[in-house]
């Protein structure tokens, strides 16, 4: 027998089921996932957006708001001169076509190495209740450029912020046939609390978490 | 990790006496507890998202083959080979035999407590593998060479002074004493082993049947790293971690973060499903999960089974005094506080752990904070049966239970037992009334003093009082 029989099999005796046969339960199963029922949710208020700013900035993520996309490299490159940071960065396929140069960056579009100091990305979706970004992984969408370098800046459209996770899921499941290799929830700069229970931000991943919020 | 289960009590009184692990344990009441009052004082309807959450688990459960079948297919249909593993020994084995078919040399791992129950780490520098912890705790462990203490803080008993003298010493370099300034020593130490490592090796906090994806949840961010860069990543979980649906594990995610971490969110929640797509520019090439027993249908189908509800937040062992005051290292095993006390002697025989199910108050705090509503009193309690029906319980005590049991049904020898009894610790005392030391009682008496009675007993004292 093998080691997935032996524990499938342990598992129907002990709870005293049929070890053979049980196209029922399977049926039953099948019909949950189908339904897959949202539980109780919290309340949040109706300003969905206030909500999601209060909660990043919470998270210490900082948030500014650009009226057109044309306007992105000027937001970036005046966050980037404020905190006295490098003016080059890597950037999602998607954001290739602005004109980076003319604000003084250099701006490569690729994904991230472990020693690019900035990326720039957009989202899947914005979470409010908890202030949270959405991240699916794809080819135009690599997950490196969020995680390695020490800034993450990414680009949000209001009409992409929605109250909660599940309406995350339903937005992916409405959008495409099944999910990416990796959907990543991202809740402000990576932090840890490791040595004497002391928040530091910037672990392993960003110290810094910019968003730019798109009408 | 190695086991010492059988010693807690001598451990338990050492750890007592730690005044520096005392202060240590201290901060995390403040921090953890008082956290989790707070993040849940946020949701208006906290307790039935925890009726729903345990109700989750329960459905698990209750089909647990059907729900860890299902998973498989969906997984094995994104590209991810999924292996079964009955023991510890068997993960080990899969973990190196994975490795050796893609050519493995360099490991790094986030945090995984059923790694730490397989001594995956010693196993696989055994077979000649690089092995480096990525979690900063456990990294920190790792060059200490410690086992951890608490399941989501894992280095809770090390203080600031000791990690600079660690990282000094291990690292070779000025001795920095900033915990920002420690942390950036690390990120820069690690960052290097996390872009040439050949495989990754993660835990699961849940696994998505509808979908064959595993779910991490990290505040680090070294989670994503360990299933993002590495070639070969590896995820191993026990086979009670499945949740049916995304919408369920969302619910789930409502309770994680605020119970273990006192966090409304944990900073990175990863999603996985199956190995790196056409096109893609990260992720890993050959995706594995390892789907764990190693004692757990233990406790499927009989009077525990409410423990595998279990999500592995440590709300339990916040909470509970005597974690409080002895800390993880004293209860021997991966597991400590409440939670251990029952997976513990289940996983490892009640008889190697014949301390734990007794290292409890009962007071009840564990099952009022945990997310899942496991009773874990009545748990303990029941352990405490079968150690009784199983002959395990120490000779003394059953005979000073059968004696009580005697007495007790003898209402005029008990009588006169307990009258001499309160008269001869009368005796005893000193001029304030206290005894100092107690015969057949030192525990009770070692560190403080026992009061003595009235030099009556309550029945005569009733009787006297009805007479006026």
């Amino acid at each position: 027998m093998s080691a997935r029989a032996n524990i499938l099999a342990r598992i129907r005796t002990a709870q005293g089921r049929a070890v053979t046969g049980h196209s029922e339960e399977r049926e039953a199963v099948a019909q949950y996932i189908a339904a897959h029922p949202q539980g109780p949710r919290p309340q949040v208020d109706a300003d969905i957006e206030a909500r999601f700013r209060d909660r990043a900035l919470n998270l210490s993520t900082t948030i500014d708001t650009v009226t057109t996309v044309a306007d992105i490299p000027a937001a970036v490159a005046r966050y980037l001169r404020d905190l006295n940071l490098v003016s080059t960065a890597v950037c999602w396929p998607e954001f290739a076509g602005l004109d980076w140069a003319a604000q003084g960056l250099r701006v490569e579009v690729r994904s991230a190495g472990g020693d690019d100091l900035v990326g720039i990305t957009g989202a899947f979706c914005a979470i409010a209740e908890t202030g949270t970004l959405m991240m699916c992984s794809g080819p135009d969408t690599p997950p490196a450029t969020s995680l390695l370098p020490e800034t993450h800046i990414a680009v949000v459209s209001r009409n992409r912020i929605v109250t909660g996770m599940e309406d995350g899921w339903a937005l992916l499941r409405r959008e495409r046939d099944a999910l990416p290799r990796a959907v990543n929830f991202i809740s402000g700069p990576s932090r840890t609390a490791d040595i004497e229970q002391t928040v530091t931000l910037g672990a392993h991943g960003p110290y810094r978490v910019h968003l730019l919020l798109l009408p | 990790m190695q086991i010492t289960s059988m010693h807690f009590k001598a451990r338990a009184g050492a750890k007592l006496a730690d005044v520096r692990l005392q202060g240590a344990l201290k901060k995390l009441q403040g921090n953890f507890v008082k956290g989790r009052a707070d993040r849940v004082a946020e949701l208006d309807n906290f307790q039935d998202i925890r009726d729903a959450a345990a109700a989750i688990r329960d459905r698990a459960l209750a089909n647990l083959d059907v729900w860890l079948d299902t998973f498989e297919r969906n997984a094995t249909a994104r590209g991810t080979v999924v292996h079964w593993a009955e023991t510890h020994d068997d993960v080990n084995r899969i973990v190196k035999e994975i490795a050796a078919q893609h050519g493995v040399r360099k490991v790094i791992k986030s945090k995984s407590m059923v790694t730490e129950e397989c001594a995956l780490n010693d196993a696989l520098i055994g077979a000649g593998l690089e092995v480096i912890e990525t979690d900063l705790g456990e990294y920190i462990l790792q060059l200490a060479k410690e086992p951890p203490s608490h399941i989501v803080a894992p280095v809770v008993h090390k203080t600031r002074e000791e990690v600079s003298d660690l990282f000094a010493e291990k690292h070779n370099a000025p001795r920095l004493t900033d915990i920002p300034a420690l942390c950036r020593e690390a990120r820069e130490k690690l960052r290097p082993h996390f872009l040439s490592a050949d495989m990754g090796v993660s835990g699961a906090n849940f696994i998505i049947a509808e979908t064959g994806s595993t779910l991490i949840v990290t505040n680090e961010g070294n989670g994503r790293m360990v299933t993002t860069l590495p070639r070969v990543h590896v995820a191993i979980t026990g086979i009670e971690k499945v949740v049916p649906t995304l919408e369920d594990v969302t619910t789930l995610l409502r309770l994680l973060p605020r119970h273990g971490t006192g966090q409304s969110i944990t900073n990175y929640i990863s999603v996985t499903t199956g190995p790196r797509r056409a096109g893609d520019l990260d992720g890993p090439e050959h995706f594995h999960v390892i789907l764990v027993d190693a004692g757990r249908t233990k406790l499927i189908g009989g009077d525990l089974q409410e423990m595998l509800r279990c999500i592995r937040c440590g709300a339990c062992m916040n909470h509970c005094p005597v974690y409080q005051s002895v800390g993880g290292h004293a209860y021997g095993w991966v597991y400590p506080g409440p939670m251990g006390a029952i997976l513990t002697p289940t996983y490892i025989g009640l008889e190697n752990a014949p301390d734990l199910p007794n290292a409890s108050t009962l007071c009840g705090q564990c099952s009022v904070a945990c997310p899942v509503k496991i009773p874990l009193p009545d748990l303990l309690r029941k352990l405490r049966e079968r150690q009784f029906e199983q002959g395990l319980k120490p000779w003394h005590e059953v005979a000073a239970l059968r004696a009580w049991g005697w007495l007790a049904q003898h209402p005029s020898v008990y009588g006169l037992m307990t009258r001499i009894k309160v008269r001869a610790l009368k005796a005893m005392a000193n001029r304030e009334g206290m005894i100092r030391s107690l015969p057949f009682g030192g525990g009770w008496t070692d560190r403080r003093d026992f009061p003595a009675p009235a030099g009556k007993t309550f029945r005569e004292m009733y009787k006297a009082k009805n007479k006026n």
